[in-house]
């Protein structure tokens, strides 16, 4: 334990476990409050029983990450009906679609272990309640829950471990958890976090598991004893991670960081000038790149790093590629539309680039996408998750007549090591990457300019307009990042040692481009 | 015999599956006070259907029911249940409560005081003949299937009804703690001025236990009366019946001594 990264990985934990406790306890609570009355309702309706379950079986189908970033867009496009009709809107960034997600996600065991439960009562005994002089609600509490019971409550020790787990994925829609130690460590290269992430989650997942075991083996035995020591322990639990949050002064600056190792180094070095300029700030990292700018927009998080291309395309629906600084200056009017400021540029550029190794590209005599083209039938090609469906790749394949033997997607970080290796011929890299140096690689010149200019940017949320702090403490940055210096940063930030967090990095960053 | 019977079905019908399957066909029939009703029929017959008419666990298409004097389809079905006693086949016990807490169950929905339900089931565990001690908190499964069949005697006693309804309650028992708890029954019922009806399909049973015997079959009432009027009785299905029984008395007569000087 003598790497400082377990220090460092252990100080984040009073804030990522507390916020994983919060957002899963209040899924589970939710879930619970909407499952249970529908179970019981349901139970004796075949057809409306049947509809449930299966809805809620197509529900557990949808894969986790998926389900919580499309509860992201459909809570902002009702946060903007409230706000136009009601007059009121509401955050749809973090918290309110994690849980709504994950409480969705609680249902199905719930739902179905209750149905279950109830409906393997002896009608003998259901018929004995009814002769005795019970009414339909007696019958329920008094007979046929007790002995539902321990079916239902497996129903809820599953669906509590699957909401722990799952809630590690409510990262990229803005909430914190414990999943940011595991998105943050995939994308550095820090194993020592994603070990601690994915450890913290199965340690409170069997914890929260044993304690609801408790509370259920007391009820059935009808031991109080037993069933209050489960609750305390549960209210324990969400009492501990309490505490610290009311404790932390509250951060008024929130800065916000894509998923890869580039925006943790930027957003840590944005995070530590506001720090030393004063301003209280915390950073959301982890954060899905279509969540970012509505996040930004809504006010959520204060300040970003985003690349001009991918908001002139991705955002804005641009298919025409223009010059540099014709690019920069219309996305600054179109980007004050939304009351969102372009306060600068950075100094470098991230734009997508074909890359591969320096000296197979040699051995063919390939320099450019053009040199490509003859050599693409044969050849395989590696992007990340979005290029493929990015129109630049539709540029680049129109303007160079590109068409490769096959195609495959990669988490970024291991696309370098798959080219490098032989495993594809081709990836679409990032020409800030610093492992393009590490692994001997080149990227191919776009001489037909395909690829539109990906100028990293400072954006300012609507209400940091006319915050002069914090212009003031990130003014020092702009213009002074160079492709060597993000380079040399990046590749720094995807070692795995010690000095590789991207806090180290942003401060050997700052050391290097900070005035003297 | 009283001017009201406590019990009275007056041309009572009742069939299922939207008048496909008759269970109850046009039965009339008075059970007295005091009087111990035996119903005795074979699967089918109809006999549990007409039994549950009496609390409206079933609700009759036809027809009228008097209890106490009353009709019963204008009384509320949970408090008319509450105040009629009901012994279901083979217990019918509630598997997660104690044998206190099963005995205690309508007193408790009665809203009695806890310290009276509890004194009442002690009173009670005595009169079924089981130990306070050894059973009042045991749960049902720990209990033998007499036991059980008692303590589902004292639940239908517990809030002092006087009516008794029974569902072939002593069927599932050997033959012995059968013809025990048969007895003990037929006391409780005297010294209680109960008034009791009791599904069975065994005719032996009938004739020793009842004062009357009906005897049901498809739905309708075939004959009711005495052990001696229903000897009497020309139906053929009435004389099959009884001629089990009689055969049994008859070879048991042969094989037992009367003055048991084997």
């Amino acid at each position: 334990m003598s790497d400082p990264r377990w220090s460092e990985a252990l100080a984040h934990l009073p804030d990522y476990l507390g916020n994983h406790v919060r957002v899963s306890v209040a899924a589970l609570a939710l879930g619970l409050l909407i499952s249970l009355p529908l179970a019981i309702i349901a139970r004796n309706r075949p057809v409306l029983r049947g509809a449930l379950l299966g809805l809620a079986s197509i529900v557990q189908t949808v894969p986790g990450l998926a389900l919580l970033a499309l509860f992201y867009p459909l809570l902002l496009a009702l946060a903007a009906v409230t706000a136009a009709w009601l007059g009121f809107s509401f955050s749809a960034f973090g918290f309110l679609p994690a849980v709504l997600a994950l409480a969705l996600y609680s249902m199905l065991p719930v739902l179905r272990n209750t149905i279950t439960g109830l409906s393997g009562v002896d009608p003998a005994v259901l018929e004995a309640a009814e002769g005795v002089g019970m009414t339909p609600r007696q019958s329920l509490t008094m007979v046929e829950l007790p002995l539902a019971l321990p079916v239902m409550m497996a129903g809820i020790r599953t669906a509590a471990v699957w909401v722990i787990g799952t809630a590690t994925l409510s990262t990229p829609i803005g909430q914190t958890s414990l999943g940011n130690y595991i998105f943050a460590g995939l994308q550095t290269q820090n194993w020592v976090f994603v070990l601690f992430g994915c450890f913290a989650a199965a340690v409170l997942a069997l914890v929260v598991d044993q304690l609801l075991a408790l509370i259920e083996n007391g009820l059935r035995n009808r031991s109080r004893i037993r069933a209050a020591l489960g609750g305390l322990g549960i209210a324990a639990l969400i009492a501990a991670t309490l505490v610290p949050a009311l404790a932390r002064p509250h951060a008024r600056y929130v800065v916000g960081a894509k998923t890869f190792t580039e925006q943790y180094v930027l957003s840590a070095l944005m995070a530590q000038r506001l720090q030393a300029a004063g301003l209280p700030t915390t950073t959301r990292a982890g954060l899905g790149s279509n969540v970012i700018f509505d996040a930004l927009a809504a006010g959520d998080i204060d300040v970003y790093v985003d690349y001009s291309g991918t908001l002139w395309a991705n955002q804005f629906y641009h298919s025409d590629i223009r010059p540099r600084a014709e690019l920069l200056s219309e996305l600054k009017t179109t980007l004050a539309k939304q009351d969102i400021t372009l306060f600068g540029e950075l100094g470098f550029e991230n734009a997508y680039a074909l890359v591969m190794p320096k000296t197979r590209a040699d051995q063919l005599g390939i320099h450019s996408i053009a040199d490509l083209a003859s050599h693409a039938a044969t050849m395989s090609i590696a992007g990340d998750y979005e290029f493929f469906s990015r129109p630049e790749w539709a540029g680049i394949q129109k303007a160079y007549g590109l068409s490769f033997r096959a195609q495959r997607t990669m988490q970024p970080d291991f696309m370098y090591a798959a080219v490098a290796s032989g495993e594809v011929d081709v990836i679409a890299g990032y020409t800030s990457d610093g492992l393009i140096a590490k692994y001997n690689l080149v990227t191919l010149a776009d001489d037909r300019h395909a690829i539109p200019p990906y100028d990293a940017i400072v954006l300012l949320s609507p209400k940091r307009r006319d915050d002069e702090a914090l212009k003031a403490a990130l003014r020092p940055l702009l213009g002074k990042i160079d492709i060597a210096a993000m380079r040399e940063a990046n590749l720094r930030a995807s070692g795995n040692d010690a000095s590789s967090s991207p806090d180290a990095v942003a401060r050997w960053l700052w050391e290097k481009v900070g005035p003297r | 015999m009283p001017a009201t019977p406590l019990i009275a079905y007056a041309h009572v019908g009742k069939s299922f599956d939207n008048g496909r399957v008759v269970a109850v066909d046009d039965v009339s029939l008075d059970v007295a006070e005091g009087e111990f009703l035996a119903v005795v029929g074979g699967s089918g017959s109809g006999k549990t259907t007409l039994l549950r008419l009496a609390n409206r666990l079933i609700e009759a298409d036809r027809g009228q029911i008097a209890v106490e004097g009353e009709d019963v389809s204008r009384v509320d079905p949970i408090l008319l249940r509450r105040r009629i006693g009901y012994v279901f086949q083979s217990g019918g016990l509630f598997p997660h409560l104690t044998v206190a807490g099963n005995i205690g169950i309508t007193p408790r929905l009665l809203g009695w005081p806890q310290a009276e339900i509890s004194a009442r089931v002690d009173e009670l565990l005595d009169l079924v003949r089981l130990d306070r001690a050894q059973h009042r908190d045991r749960l049902p499964h720990e209990l033998s299937g007499g036991q059980r069949q008692r303590v589902g005697v004292a639940r239908a006693l517990a809030a002092k009804p006087r009516i008794v309804l029974m569902d072939e309650p002593f069927g599932a028992l050997d033959p012995l703690t059968r013809d025990a708890l048969g007895d003990d029954y037929r006391t409780l019922h005297r010294e209680l001025g109960l008034t009791t009806v009791m599904i069975t399909h065994d005719m032996t049973e009938a004739l020793l236990l009842a004062d009357r015997v009906a005897v049901m079959r498809g739905g309708r009432l075939l004959a009711l009366g005495s052990a001696a009027e229903l000897a009497r009785n020309t139906d053929g299905y009435v004389g099959e019946l009884l001629r089990t029984p009689r055969r049994q008395a008859e070879r048991l007569g042969a094989l037992l001594p009367r003055d048991g000087t084997a």
